[in-house]
């Protein structure tokens, strides 16, 4: 171990280095994978063929997320036969290799990052992958955390270490207080606005300030989730009280002894003053608005109060005709205010925004007020144990007397693997990750939006600015 | 996975930047439980319209590019999902090897389990291959890993940056996790030792 400064990032690698061998990318011990039934047939299927074991099932967990129906018929039976056999696979594969599942039926099933944190799997200090690329979400809690491939799916299964080479860092920090209206999802979407889809590529990114400091750990979740949509390998911010009060007396969270323990641990983990970061990058939070995407890519995004880009005005040819060919799909025109963009569609839901403050905050919007006759609106809580807290709390009987569609816990419409599709040339305001043609139907066109900002599109029926909306509730 | 050293193919040109693996392979796809048969579905809305029909505007259904084995494509490619059925698309159609300015991070690592060489050069590079696929009958690129090369007959020769282990790999055509076990020894010894720190436990 050095005694220069470290940063988090590196105190976690370090923890985790089983073997460094010569000219070889580190051996990089990882804590806990999660699986979900699409990503990981495969490679179950290949530790077969190898006649290989999962080395260590406990440190395992598997749930049903992405092909679930959302509706309560449609999970007992599922109509769509690849799904359903996709799902039965997942079934065997963790009766067989035993590994834990929270299926459909299980109080605790539920989006694969959203139920590692409310599960308290997900801690500080940990390494954590899954087959899927918004694993970054757990960074939240200070851990390493990373989207996989299948065959690293079958790696980490049967060697429980993944062969890595070390990212660069770079440390976004936003500074100040937050405007009103300006949420955690604009946080992010201004930062993939301005450095782009590739911009953090390579990068282990370290979110810090003021502005990250006093968010919610729910908060920061959004924020690391969509580290991905800035190219980044992972996302993670620094763990603090917020943090351990989130964790403590959590299923999976140490106790008694064993908790003073891990947050002595925890709290060695942030990082040193004077650490050094490849890159730096900072924010004045009193600069942020609320935003809306407006293009095919996540970094196609601009403030509500702005009009739709015009390609002429882009810096070379291959910009223009690619944003020629992003308002083509969109059916956009140039210089068009986006508060005037009328919408079909609303998706409150997801790994980015499906957590309970995130429908609080919708359902604030939403009270005493109707969906717009021109708009199907739906919401779709992360996870069992939210929507759970939403009834008790009555956000359902909001949601569902504002005419919001009520449904059950999935990743859903975000990139509709199940029946929630858009048709063609549909438009819709969604609270998830990726605006990518096709995304949430072939031929429908996303708007990434906050759930507040949904929520007020649904009942305007065009996109709002949220700083103005008058809350009745 | 089959070994790779060098590779002379027909080039198709995909131009556009920020390629996103939703692209690459719809979601609808994903839902099998196979790890081959996807080559049909590459690019599927791209490719074919939405009634079905092969959509004649996509490059890779203009019959000069049939047969392509590899693929020069805009910066950022296969960005955004970690779906490895995007590299077993790709390969299952016939791609050995593509080429652009830069690459998603997960993209490039499930594209090395693959045996698919992914060479990076520079946008300037990467446009004159883009003109050249576009405007020359059958333009075959070669693609040497030995020599971290990309030429053709034209005279354009670039070199490109690998990382020596990666190479090493697919050169070979090594399977990830018989290498990983070289180390079960260092691993057993590490888990033992890492398995007391309580604060780390999943469970």
């Amino acid at each position: 171990m050095s005694s220069e400064p470290r940063t988090l990032f590196e105190k976690v690698w370090e923890q985790h280095v089983v073997a460094s061998p010569e000219g070889e990318p580190t051996l990089l011990y990882i804590d806990l994978q999660l699986l979900h039934e699409v990503t990981s047939p495969q490679a179950f299927e290949g530790l077969r063929l190898a006649g290989r074991k999962v080395r260590r099932p406990d440190r395992c967990i598997a749930t049903v997320d992405h092909n679930v129906p959302t509706t309560k018929e449609g999970r007992l039976n599922i109509v769509d036969q690849i799904a359903a056999t996709q799902i039965a696979t997942l079934r065997q594969n963790c009766a067989e290799f035993g590994i834990e599942l929270y299926d459909v039926d299980s109080p605790s099933q539920g989006i694969v990052h959203i139920i590692g944190p409310e599960l308290g799997l997900t801690k500080p200090g940990m390494t954590i992958v899954c087959g899927d690329s918004h694993t970054s979400t757990h960074g939240a809690f200070g851990a390493l955390a990373f989207g996989i491939g299948t065959s690293e799916v079958e790696h980490v299964l049967a060697t429980q270490t993944l062969p890595q080479s070390k990212p660069k860092t770079f440390r976004i920090a936003v500074e100040g207080k937050l405007p009103r209206g300006v949420t955690a999802k604009d946080i992010i979407l201004a930062i993939i606005g301005q450095i782009g889809t590739d911009g953090a590529t390579g990068c282990v990114v370290e979110y810090a300030g003021s502005a990250i400091r006093a968010l919610s750990i729910e908060g920061r979740m959004t924020v690391c989730n969509m580290s991905i949509e800035a190219g980044a390998r992972a996302g993670l911010i620094a763990p603090d009280e917020k943090t351990f009060a989130y964790l403590k007396g959590r299923r999976f969270a140490p106790q008694g002894a064993a908790w003073d323990e891990a947050v002595r641990e925890w709290s060695k983990l942030p990082s040193d003053a004077g650490a050094k970061f490849d890159r730096e990058l900072v924010i004045d939070a009193a600069t942020l608005v609320p935003y809306v995407s407006w293009g095919t890519s996540p970094g196609m995004v601009a403030p509500i109060t702005s009009k739709v880009p015009d390609p002429a005005s882009a810096p070379t040819e291959q910009e223009r005709t690619g944003l020629e060919r992003a308002l083509e799909y969109m059916g956009l025109k140039a210089g068009t205010p986006l508060d005037t963009v009328a919408i079909d569609r609303v998706f409150i839901g997801s790994c980015t925004n499906g957590r309970i403050e995130d429908l609080r905050a919708a359902a604030r919007i939403a009270d005493g007020y109707k969906v717009s006759t021109k708009v199907s609106a739906m919401v779709v809580p992360g996870s069992q144990a939210v929507k759970e807290q939403a009834e008790t709390e009555g956000l359902d009987r909001i949601f569902r007397a504002a005419g919001f569609e009520w449904r059950e816990p999935g990743c859903s419409m975000c990139l509709g693997m199940n029946p929630d599709i858009l048709s063609p040339g549909e438009r819709c305001a969604s609270t998830s990750n990726r605006n990518f043609e096709g995304r949430q139907g072939r031929g429908g066109r996303t708007h990434l939006v906050s759930p507040e900002m949904a929520a007020a599109a649904a009942i305007a029926g065009h996109f709002v600015d949220i700083r103005n909306w008058e809350v009745k509730g | 996975m089959e070994p790779f050293r060098t590779l002379t193919a027909l080039a198709a040109p995909l131009d556009r930047a920020n390629v996103d693996t939703d692209q690459i392979i719809p979601k609808q796809f994903l839902k099998r439980i196979e790890r081959t048969g996807y080559g049909e579905f590459l690019f599927f809305d791209w490719r074919r319209t939405a009634t079905g029909e092969p959509d004649p505007s996509f490059v890779l259904n203009d019959p000069r590019y049939k047969g392509a084995q590899i693929l020069v494509a805009g910066k950022n490619f296969a960005c955004g999902s970690s779906r490895e059925h995007a590299a077993w698309a790709l390969s299952d159609f016939g791609f050995r090897a593509v080429i652009a300015p830069t690459f998603a991070d997960i993209f490039f690592s499930n594209a090395g389990k693959n045996g698919i060489v992914l060479a990076r050069l520079s946008e300037e590079q990467v446009a004159t291959l883009l003109d050249n696929a576009k405007t020359i009958s059958n333009y075959q690129l070669t693609v040497s890993l030995e020599a971290q090369t990309v030429t053709d007959n034209q005279g354009f020769s670039a070199t490109f940056e690998i990382d020596p282990f990666r190479k090493f790999c697919l050169l070979e055509g090594l399977d990830d996790i018989g290498l990983t076990l070289r180390h079960e020894a260092a691993l057993d010894a590490f888990e033992t030792k890492h398995d007391q720190a309580g604060w780390l436990k999943a469970k």
